[in-house]
């Protein structure tokens, strides 16, 4: 595999990944983590760090980092250990956040998924559960900020990855796949403008071959667009600032959608020295094999596994099981056209083509498509056995979904696409057609190929659009022999 | 070993504590003075010992305990904001954070 | 000994309350009218006449209702540690003067009304909140930010730390019982100091809820009394697992520990650490040690030399574990949410932001001189480079001497030795000198780092007539054997109900 390169600089990137985990309450506490409550009304004794106070560990949380483990082959560690993150901030409100340092819950693991039509495998590092913390809102007080604390004690799982990526393309690629694998097994409802699925870049540039470049760090990624512009930008900048003989220094940047440009945060006064250590106040997190096997057994078949079901027991191509396994409902819309019709290939090209289409012109989810797979895989079997060609399928379609009808074969009727294929018929209007026209006959008795083609025109016309062109065509050339 | 003041000068920055300068070298004195009887712990041979967190782990093992995922904890904002130091429409109020 | 109702004790005053011979209002207003006349030996932070009364009214319907809890209108008061809804909570310190705790510790409502929603509480009354060395960091309560505490037997002379005020109470006869926090000492050693008796359990019997935390791994909550007896009705209500609250708190189903206290000693095997009896006892206590276990003898009881051989390593390892901890639990107190925030922090010529001035202002302004001193330590032993060679190694020799004490109680049932090395000191002695304290800690700390029970019981007098105690360890679980140890020694001797002058 050969890294493209830019002006001749090798890109170097990885991803910390912030996923909210779905749990009703929070990881220590046992507060709601509904969004959007009104200000510290979802922070309780414990989260706001009441003197006192001590966590008590979420078994939700536990089992949503299980979950993502088996779901990207990783190692469920058998015992894990909660440490101490220190340092001030006024979101903070114990003055350390409780995360995993030494040992962390799940280990190792892979994402792959497909840029373009390459298969693309990016290594895990680790995945460890922590606490967010709060919010600082700075406006609207004068010379002050306000602070609210319902944030603080949701539990995040940190997924962390080895520096994999070579371009913005494949980042963004790894970042919805993430974002697919932890929605799809349901552990975060991966809402990105509620900061639910946030995204940190570490990005870096070198000379191929070279060691690797100092890197800087794009903070909240909150949407995906926003992190190729981001990622972009970075590269860019970094070029440019080596190519201009400055050395970069490593950072934390933020990225500005108003600019396109990212710029370094304000740094801290000290250097950070967290000065981790296992939290006294939590025993070692253990999680007995029969724990992890239960978790195996009840969860969903993974996109990746039901791709490649696609491809066994559908022959479909690779590409047409990943498109249809992008969202648990796509996929199985699809697969229940593909059961009713008999018709894998065709039912995908219609999800992937026809419908796929609509839902985004209107920008609605395959749930609310006006056309279900039973009505789709009825319009099918019409295309499978000849009953419409595709140009007709389509016009049945196009009633189905804007409602005007709901039976296919009613559409079919009432609009008479039916194609002709009874040959009696076409023999009698095909003998007219050369009977009407003595010159296209002799021209093509003359080898003139064109007025062959005006010849079947006029008898398709003459079918009004229902003959078969094939079939037409084919009878032609007998007569004219 | 011993500390210097600028040890204690970025430890006293590390805590969040600001020291006066007589109080710094009050402290210097003191904490080295401590760090004396600390030696003779160093040079204790450890190796190939578990560090002993929960003290009861030292003859049973001790797991963390899970909690059920309920929410149980109602609103008691004006209860626990009661002590707070400065508060406007239910928020802390803090110096402007810069970032 | 008087039958004034100051002088009976927990079991006695509960058995005249169930027989309706006193009215827990009764009872709450005599103790009451004794703490005001008693308040210059500054045993209390907190009261509010009021709030006990009130509760002494409640308590009093559920007798007449025929509740027999255990300590049900029985005065008792609490260690400023614990937070309480009724009473200000400050840990003795100007950080949380006023502070008030929208919860009760976990600890204060089983000993009284009860855990919200859970099960009804043991019925005692609170008197007040009692003074303590600040964040509980001391051994002679002259930390406490807000007023120094006496000892009654000699009002020139500390009452030893940090369940100082806890101690005072008890000898003073202001309550029948208390309960103290102990994390390298602070029961034991006060008790000590005081001639009362005094019990630290298992780490992990009783809830750390809602004590304000010192060092999460050593912190344990224990009741003070003047006899075991009395301990043991305390504690009984006191422990049980807190799964809801507090991870660290085991799943020991509580105990009734007054169901022993009557077994005979005969034959039990009494460890004698010869590192608890090295030139560093002085004569004194080392007479009235000796007495107690001559009295242990007669009983019946054996007594086993044996080793701990780590016992001067426990000074360093405490002293780095515990400040370490502390560092970090006392970071929640940076002036945002509760407690003290300093009025004026900007000096126009830092270059620290006012976030940064605010935080170090405060903090430097609400802790006092030992606490900062320990942050200071703790942050220092955390930060880079320097985990591995003091936290790490402390928490490994924490291993060696809790397995020095299994290999201990394989030939013995209880371990037997001093509490401290002297007396109680006088006021200001040790001066500006933390070591001196951190020293004269020795002989507590090694049960404390392994987690053990351990006990102080009254055991004669040494210089000046200050009282002199036992310490009883036990291994893990073994509280109700500690308990019918120390009961048995009173059952033969008189220390624990001798009282000091002036205060009857």
């Amino acid at each position: 595999m050969t890294t493209k390169l830019i002006q001749g600089y090798e890109v170097v990137i990885g991803f910390e990944t912030h996923a909210q985990l779905s749990t009703q309450s929070k990881i220590f506490s046992r507060a709601a983590t509904a969004f959007g409550a009104e200000p510290n009304t979802q922070a309780c004794a414990v989260d706001l760090a009441l003197p006192g106070t001590l966590p008590v560990m979420n078994r939700g949380a536990v089992e949503r980092a299980i979950e993502f483990g088996l779901a990207v082959n990783a190692t469920i560690a058998p015992r894990s250990v909660f440490a101490r993150k220190n340092y001030f901030y006024p979101d903070l409100p114990k003055g350390y956040q409780i995360s995993q340092f030494e040992i962390p819950v799940v280990q190792g693991g892979s994402v792959e998924f497909l840029l373009g039509e390459e298969k693309k495998s990016v290594r895990l590092v680790r995945a460890h559960l922590e606490e967010d913390a709060g919010k600082s809102l700075h406006e609207d007080f004068v010379g002050q900020s306000g602070i609210d604390l319902n944030r603080a004690g949701t539990p995040l799982l940190e997924i962390v990855t080895e520096p994999d990526m070579r371009s913005s393309d494949e980042a963004v690629a790894y970042a919805k796949e993430l974002h697919k694998i932890v929605t799809w097994i349901g552990i975060c409802d991966g809402n990105m403008q509620e900061g639910s699925f946030r995204c940190d870049a570490n990005v870096s540039v070198r000379r191929p071959g070279a060691p690797l470049g100092t890197r800087r760090e794009i903070k909240n990624l909150n949407s995906f667009k926003f992190m190729q512009q981001a990622i972009d930008f970075e590269i860019r900048w970094q070029i440019e600032q080596i190519e201009d003989g400055h050395a970069i220094q490593q950072a934390t940047v933020l990225f500005d959608p108003d600019t396109g440009e990212t710029r370094a945060m304000r740094t801290k006064e000290d250097a950070a020295d967290y000065r981790y250590f296992p939290d006294p106040d939590l025993p070692p997190l253990v999680i007995a094999p029969d724990w992890v096997e239960r978790v195996r057994s009840e969860m969903a078949e993974l996109p990746r596994v039901m791709a490649a079901r696609f491809v066994a027991d559908y022959g479909l191509p690779e590409y047409d099981a990943t498109t249809l396994t992008q969202s648990k409902a796509m996929a199985a819309y699809f697969e229940a056209t593909a059961k009713a019709s008999g018709q894998p290939k065709l039912a995908s090209n219609w999800v992937m083509g026809e419908v796929s289409r609509r839902l985004n012109a209107q920008d609605i989810g395959i749930g609310a498509a006006p056309v279900g797979p039973a009505q789709l895989a009825a319009l099918i079997a019409r295309i499978a056995d000849d009953t419409v060609s595709n140009n007709a399928a389509r016009q049945v379609f196009d009633a189905l979904w804007s409602g005007d009808a709901s039976d296919v074969d009613a559409v079919i009727e009432a609009k008479g696409l039916k194609q002709m294929n009874d040959s009696g018929a076409l023999e009698k209007i095909i003998d007219d057609i050369i009977a009407a026209n003595p010159d296209n006959v002799a021209q093509f008795k003359a080898g003139k190929d064109k007025a062959f083609n005006a010849l079947v025109g006029q008898a398709m016309k003459a079918t009004k659009g229902k003959g078969n062109p094939q079939q037409v065509s084919e009878l032609l050339r007998k007569k004219l022999q | 070993m011993s500390l210097t003041l600028p040890d204690i000068e970025r430890i006293a920055s590390l805590a969040r504590l600001e020291l006066p300068m007589a109080h710094r070298e009050r402290l210097l004195g003191q904490i080295n003075g401590f760090f004396d009887i600390v030696e003779q712990m160093r040079a204790v041979d450890t190796s190939g010992i578990e560090p002993l967190a929960h003290p009861v782990a030292a003859i049973q093992e001790v797991a963390l305990r899970l909690r059920e995922d309920q929410v149980s904890e109602p609103d008691q904002r004006e209860a626990n904001q009661r002590s707070a130091p400065a508060v406007e429409r239910g928020l802390f109020l803090v110096p402007k954070v810069i970032e | 000994m008087s039958d004034a109702l100051h002088d009976l004790g927990v079991a006695r005053i509960a058995a005249k309350l169930r027989a309706r011979e006193v009215s827990a209002v009764e009872a709450a207003q005599h103790f009451l009218l004794r703490m005001k006349a008693h308040d210059a030996l500054g045993a209390f932070l907190a009261t509010d006449e009021d709030v006990t009364l009130e509760q002494a009214r409640a308590a009093d319907r559920r007798i007449a209702a025929g509740d027999t809890a255990a300590l049900l209108g029985v005065p008792i008061a609490h260690k400023d540690i614990f937070v309480t809804k009724d009473f200000a909570s400050t840990a003795g310190s100007k950080m949380l003067a006023g502070y008030r705790s929208p919860f009760d510790a976990t600890v204060v409502a089983r000993l009284g009304p009860g855990v919200p929603g859970g099960a009804p509480g043991a019925g005692a009354v609170t008197l007040g909140k009692l003074n303590c060395d600040e964040f509980a960091m001391g051994s002679s309560n002259e930390n406490s930010a807000f007023a120094p505490v006496r000892n009654p037997w000699d009002a020139s002379r500390i009452p030893g730390g940090s369940s100082g005020g806890s101690a005072v109470a008890v000898a003073a006869r202001l309550a029948p019982a208390v309960t103290g926090t102990d994390t390298g000492g602070s029961i034991r050693q006060p008790a000590s100091f005081c001639g009362i008796t005094g019990i630290k359990p298992t780490y992990g019997r009783a809830s750390r809820y809602g004590m304000i935390a010192f060092a999460s791994s050593l912190d344990q909550a224990g009741p003070m009394a003047r006899s075991a007896e009395d301990c043991a009705l305390l504690l009984s209500a006191m422990c049980g697992p807190d799964a809801d609250r507090d991870s660290t708190s085991l799943d020991m189903p509580a105990e009734d520990f007054s169901r022993s206290l009557n077994d005979l000693v005969e034959g039990l095997r009494i460890g004698i650490p010869k590192e608890f009896f090295g030139e560093g006892l002085s004569a004194d206590v080392r007479a009235a040690v000796d007495g107690a276990l001559k009295q242990y003898e007669k009983l019946g009881a054996k007594l086993v030399p044996i080793s701990l051989p780590r016992t001067e390593l426990s000074i360093p390892v405490y002293y780095i574990i515990a400040p370490a901890e502390a560092s970090s639990n006392l970071s929640r107190f940076d002036g945002v949410k509760f407690g003290h925030r300093a009025k004026d922090f900007i000096d126009p010529a830092s270059k620290l932001s006012a976030l940064e001035q605010m935080y170090r202002r405060t903090r430097a302004e609400g802790f006092g001189d030992e606490v900062q001193r320990r942050i200071m330590i703790g942050t220092y032993v955390l930060s880079h480079g320097y985990y591995d060679a003091y936290y790490l190694q402390a928490q490994k020799i924490r291993r060696m001497i809790a397995d020095d004490f299994q290999q201990a109680f394989k030939v013995c049932d209880v371990i037997a030795g001093p509490v401290a090395p002297t007396v109680a000191w006088k006021m200001g002695e040790h001066g500006n000198d933390p070591l001196a304290d951190y020293l004269a800690d020795i002989f507590t700390l090694p049960a404390s780092l392994a987690g053990l029970p351990g006990m102080s019981v009254p055991a004669g007098f040494g210089e000046g007539g200050m009282p002199v105690g036992l310490q009883l360890i036990g291994n893990y679980f073994q509280e109700s054997r500690l308990l019918n140890a120390a009961h048995r020694l009173q059952q033969a001797t008189d220390f624990h109900l001798r009282a000091p002058e002036g205060v009857l």
